[in-house]
Protein backbone atom coordinates (compact mmCIF):
# COMPACT_ATOMS: atom_id res chain seq x y z
CA UNK A 1 0.00 0.00 0.00
CA UNK A 2 0.99 3.79 -0.47
CA UNK A 3 0.71 6.77 2.10
CA UNK A 4 1.44 10.30 2.42
CA UNK A 5 3.72 10.15 5.48
CA UNK A 6 5.14 13.66 6.57
CA UNK A 7 3.80 15.06 3.08
CA UNK A 8 5.94 12.21 1.19
CA UNK A 9 4.71 9.02 -0.58
CA UNK A 10 5.84 6.12 1.02
CA UNK A 11 4.96 2.34 0.29
CA UNK A 12 4.57 -0.21 2.40
CA UNK A 13 4.61 -4.48 1.72
CA UNK A 14 1.08 -4.86 3.37
CA UNK A 15 -2.36 -4.03 2.55
CA UNK A 16 -2.74 -2.35 5.92
CA UNK A 17 -1.43 -1.67 9.41
CA UNK A 18 -2.10 -0.09 12.80
CA UNK A 19 -0.74 3.15 13.75
CA UNK A 20 1.40 1.18 16.54
CA UNK A 21 3.04 -1.25 13.67
CA UNK A 22 3.45 1.94 11.39
CA UNK A 23 5.07 4.15 13.89
CA UNK A 24 7.51 1.35 14.87
CA UNK A 25 8.51 0.12 11.02
CA UNK A 26 9.36 4.16 10.50
CA UNK A 27 11.46 4.65 13.40
CA UNK A 28 8.97 7.12 15.39
CA UNK A 29 11.37 5.97 18.84
CA UNK A 30 10.33 9.14 20.63
CA UNK A 31 8.05 9.43 23.91
CA UNK A 32 5.59 12.21 23.02
CA UNK A 33 4.06 12.13 19.26
CA UNK A 34 1.10 13.93 17.92
CA UNK A 35 -0.69 11.26 15.08
CA UNK A 36 -3.20 12.69 12.97
CA UNK A 37 -4.67 10.41 9.82
CA UNK A 38 -6.57 12.78 7.45
CA UNK A 39 -6.70 15.66 9.62
CA UNK A 40 -8.15 13.98 12.42
CA UNK A 41 -6.08 13.62 15.38
CA UNK A 42 -5.50 10.02 16.93
CA UNK A 43 -4.41 9.53 20.46
CA UNK A 44 -2.15 7.67 22.21
CA UNK A 45 -4.76 5.21 23.72
CA UNK A 46 -5.97 4.30 20.08
CA UNK A 47 -2.62 3.84 18.37
CA UNK A 48 -2.72 -0.12 18.00
CA UNK A 49 -6.73 0.22 17.31
CA UNK A 50 -6.40 2.45 14.68
CA UNK A 51 -6.09 1.37 11.24
CA UNK A 52 -4.06 3.18 8.33
CA UNK A 53 -4.41 2.19 4.54
CA UNK A 54 -3.94 2.87 0.87
CA UNK A 55 -3.74 6.09 -0.22
CA UNK A 56 -4.66 7.48 3.65
CA UNK A 57 -2.69 10.92 5.00
CA UNK A 58 0.02 10.39 7.82
CA UNK A 59 1.24 13.24 9.77
CA UNK A 60 3.99 12.53 12.71
CA UNK A 61 4.91 14.93 14.52
CA UNK A 62 7.43 14.72 17.55
CA UNK A 63 7.26 16.80 20.73
CA UNK A 64 10.35 17.62 22.66
CA UNK A 65 10.96 19.12 26.26
CA UNK A 66 12.64 22.49 26.14
CA UNK A 67 11.07 26.44 26.00
CA UNK B 1 2.71 46.11 1.95
CA UNK B 2 4.11 49.11 3.82
CA UNK B 3 4.87 49.17 7.10
CA UNK B 4 2.04 51.44 8.33
CA UNK B 5 -0.34 48.86 6.08
CA UNK B 6 0.78 46.02 8.21
CA UNK B 7 0.27 48.05 11.63
CA UNK B 8 -3.05 49.31 10.72
CA UNK B 9 -3.85 45.15 9.77
CA UNK B 10 -2.11 43.76 12.54
CA UNK B 11 -4.49 46.09 15.21
CA UNK B 12 -6.70 44.03 14.78
CA UNK B 13 -5.99 40.95 15.95
CA UNK B 14 -5.43 39.27 18.94
CA UNK B 15 -3.02 36.15 20.33
CA UNK B 16 -2.81 34.23 22.91
CA UNK B 17 0.10 32.66 24.18
CA UNK B 18 0.96 29.99 26.56
CA UNK B 19 3.61 30.61 28.62
CA UNK B 20 5.92 33.19 29.32
CA UNK B 21 9.33 31.74 29.13
CA UNK B 22 12.02 31.43 26.68
CA UNK B 23 9.77 30.87 23.21
CA UNK B 24 6.71 33.29 25.16
CA UNK B 25 8.83 36.02 26.12
CA UNK B 26 10.56 36.41 22.97
CA UNK B 27 7.64 35.49 20.19
CA UNK B 28 5.36 38.16 22.26
CA UNK B 29 8.28 41.40 22.01
CA UNK B 30 8.43 40.51 18.33
CA UNK B 31 4.51 40.80 17.55
CA UNK B 32 4.53 43.97 20.21
CA UNK B 33 7.48 45.27 18.05
CA UNK B 34 5.67 45.16 14.47
CA UNK B 35 2.10 45.99 15.81
CA UNK B 36 0.05 43.42 16.46
CA UNK B 37 -3.52 45.23 18.41
CA UNK B 38 -3.60 42.20 21.35
CA UNK B 39 -1.68 39.76 23.18
CA UNK B 40 -3.33 37.10 25.90
CA UNK B 41 -0.37 35.92 28.03
CA UNK B 42 -0.32 33.11 30.67
CA UNK B 43 2.41 32.08 32.86
CA UNK B 44 2.10 31.22 36.79
CA UNK B 45 5.97 31.22 37.20
CA UNK B 46 8.36 33.85 38.31
CA UNK B 47 11.90 35.42 36.74
CA UNK B 48 15.00 33.30 37.63
CA UNK B 49 18.66 34.49 37.22
CA UNK B 50 18.45 30.81 35.18
CA UNK B 51 16.23 32.08 32.33
CA UNK B 52 18.32 35.15 32.15
CA UNK B 53 20.43 33.18 29.17
CA UNK B 54 17.36 33.05 26.57
CA UNK B 55 13.94 35.21 27.89
CA UNK B 56 13.33 38.65 27.43
CA UNK B 57 13.76 39.79 31.46
CA UNK B 58 16.40 41.40 33.02
CA UNK B 59 18.41 41.30 35.99
CA UNK B 60 16.65 43.36 37.99
CA UNK B 61 13.27 42.13 37.51
CA UNK B 62 14.21 38.60 39.65
CA UNK B 63 11.43 37.43 41.52
CA UNK B 64 8.97 39.11 39.60
CA UNK B 65 6.55 37.48 38.57
CA UNK B 66 6.78 36.50 34.65
CA UNK B 67 3.98 38.03 33.05
CA UNK B 68 4.12 41.47 34.99
CA UNK B 69 8.14 41.79 34.23
CA UNK B 70 6.83 40.96 30.56
CA UNK B 71 4.20 43.32 30.19
CA UNK B 72 5.97 46.08 31.18
CA UNK B 73 8.88 45.31 29.16
CA UNK B 74 6.71 45.27 26.41
CA UNK B 75 4.35 48.86 27.14
CA UNK B 76 8.35 49.82 27.19
CA UNK B 77 9.02 49.39 23.46
CA UNK B 78 5.30 49.82 21.99
CA UNK B 79 2.54 51.12 24.47
CA UNK B 80 -0.05 51.19 21.80
CA UNK B 81 -0.56 47.14 22.28
CA UNK B 82 -3.52 45.78 24.81
CA UNK B 83 -2.07 43.21 26.83
CA UNK B 84 -3.98 40.84 28.99
CA UNK B 85 -1.39 38.76 31.50
CA UNK B 86 -2.59 35.77 33.69
CA UNK B 87 -0.55 34.69 36.31
CA UNK B 88 -1.81 31.14 36.44
CA UNK B 89 -0.94 27.91 35.91
CA UNK B 90 -2.55 26.71 32.33
CA UNK B 91 -4.77 23.59 32.08
CA UNK B 92 -7.13 22.06 29.53
CA UNK B 93 -9.92 24.06 31.03
CA UNK B 94 -9.14 27.81 31.75
CA UNK B 95 -6.51 27.63 28.72
CA UNK B 96 -10.03 27.63 26.59
CA UNK B 97 -11.51 30.21 28.27
CA UNK B 98 -8.31 32.40 28.33
CA UNK B 99 -7.77 32.10 24.55
CA UNK B 100 -11.38 31.65 22.81
CA UNK B 101 -11.38 34.90 21.63
CA UNK B 102 -7.82 34.75 20.07
CA UNK B 103 -7.28 34.98 16.64
CA UNK B 104 -4.33 32.56 16.94
CA UNK B 105 -2.99 30.42 19.71
CA UNK B 106 1.33 30.58 20.09
CA UNK B 107 2.30 27.27 22.79
CA UNK B 108 5.37 28.11 24.65
CA UNK B 109 5.70 25.75 27.29
CA UNK B 110 8.45 24.22 28.30
CA UNK B 111 7.44 20.56 28.89
CA UNK B 112 6.46 17.97 26.61
CA UNK B 113 3.39 16.90 27.80
CA UNK B 114 2.07 19.97 28.40
CA UNK B 115 2.48 20.93 24.38
CA UNK B 116 0.34 17.78 23.53
CA UNK B 117 -2.55 18.53 26.30
CA UNK B 118 -2.64 21.59 24.63
CA UNK B 119 -2.83 20.24 20.84
CA UNK B 120 -5.39 17.79 21.74
CA UNK B 121 -7.48 20.56 23.87
CA UNK B 122 -7.32 22.80 20.43
CA UNK B 123 -8.11 20.56 17.71
CA UNK B 124 -10.94 19.34 19.75
CA UNK B 125 -11.97 22.70 21.43
CA UNK B 126 -11.03 25.14 18.56
CA UNK B 127 -10.46 23.08 15.66
CA UNK B 128 -10.29 26.47 13.16
CA UNK B 129 -7.84 28.56 15.03
CA UNK B 130 -4.45 28.28 13.95
CA UNK B 131 -2.14 26.80 16.82
CA UNK B 132 1.81 27.19 16.55
CA UNK B 133 4.14 24.77 18.42
CA UNK B 134 7.65 25.06 19.09
CA UNK B 135 9.38 21.80 19.18
CA UNK B 136 13.34 21.05 19.20
CA UNK B 137 14.66 24.18 20.33
CA UNK B 138 18.04 22.98 22.82
CA UNK B 139 21.31 23.41 22.39
CA UNK B 140 23.56 25.78 19.59
CA UNK B 141 24.16 25.46 16.18
CA UNK B 142 22.49 23.39 13.92
CA UNK B 143 20.27 25.98 12.73
CA UNK B 144 19.34 24.84 9.20
CA UNK B 145 17.80 21.64 11.23
CA UNK B 146 14.86 24.31 12.16
CA UNK B 147 11.88 24.75 10.40
CA UNK B 148 8.36 25.15 10.46
CA UNK B 149 5.73 22.54 9.64
CA UNK B 150 2.36 22.67 8.88
CA UNK B 151 -0.52 20.80 9.12
CA UNK B 152 -3.91 22.03 8.11
CA UNK B 153 -4.17 24.66 11.52
CA UNK B 154 -1.48 23.03 13.59
CA UNK B 155 2.16 24.60 12.69
CA UNK B 156 5.00 22.83 14.52
CA UNK B 157 8.38 24.81 14.52
CA UNK B 158 11.51 23.73 15.58
CA UNK B 159 14.10 20.58 14.80
CA UNK B 160 11.43 18.39 16.70
CA UNK B 161 14.66 16.69 18.21
CA UNK B 162 16.65 18.42 20.50
CA UNK B 163 15.03 17.95 23.60
CA UNK B 164 16.45 20.28 26.91
CA UNK B 165 19.25 18.28 28.87
CA UNK B 166 22.06 19.47 31.71
CA UNK B 167 24.29 19.05 28.52
CA UNK B 168 22.17 20.27 26.41
CA UNK B 169 20.47 23.67 27.79
CA UNK B 170 18.13 25.74 25.77
CA UNK B 171 20.29 29.06 25.14
CA UNK B 172 19.35 32.58 23.85
CA UNK B 173 20.53 31.91 19.84
CA UNK B 174 18.19 28.76 18.99
CA UNK B 175 15.51 29.58 21.17
CA UNK B 176 15.54 33.16 19.36
CA UNK B 177 15.15 31.46 16.22
CA UNK B 178 12.28 29.32 17.57
CA UNK B 179 10.08 31.74 19.11
CA UNK B 180 11.07 34.49 16.13
CA UNK B 181 9.73 31.97 13.58
CA UNK B 182 6.54 31.25 15.43
CA UNK B 183 5.61 35.10 15.30
CA UNK B 184 6.54 35.34 12.00
CA UNK B 185 4.33 32.14 11.31
CA UNK B 186 1.71 34.29 13.13
CA UNK B 187 2.27 37.32 10.48
CA UNK B 188 2.26 35.20 7.36
CA UNK B 189 -1.27 33.71 9.01
CA UNK B 190 -2.75 37.46 9.63
CA UNK B 191 -1.41 38.98 6.85
CA UNK B 192 -2.69 36.86 4.49
CA UNK B 193 -6.09 37.07 6.08
CA UNK B 194 -8.69 39.08 3.33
Amino acid sequence: MKIILNNNEETFDRDKMTISELLELSNFSYKLLIVKVNGKLIKKDAYKDTIVKDGDDVTVLHLVTGG
Amino acid sequence: MTFNEIKIKLKKYTVGIAGAGGLGSNCAVALARVGLGKLVIADFDVVNETNLNRQYFFRDQLGEKKVTALKKNIERINPDIQINAYDIKLNKNNLVHLFKDCDIIVEAFDLAEMKQMIIETCMTKFPDKPLIIGSGIAGWGKSNTIKCKKSENLYICGDEESETTDNNPPLAPRVGIVANMQANTVLEILLNKK
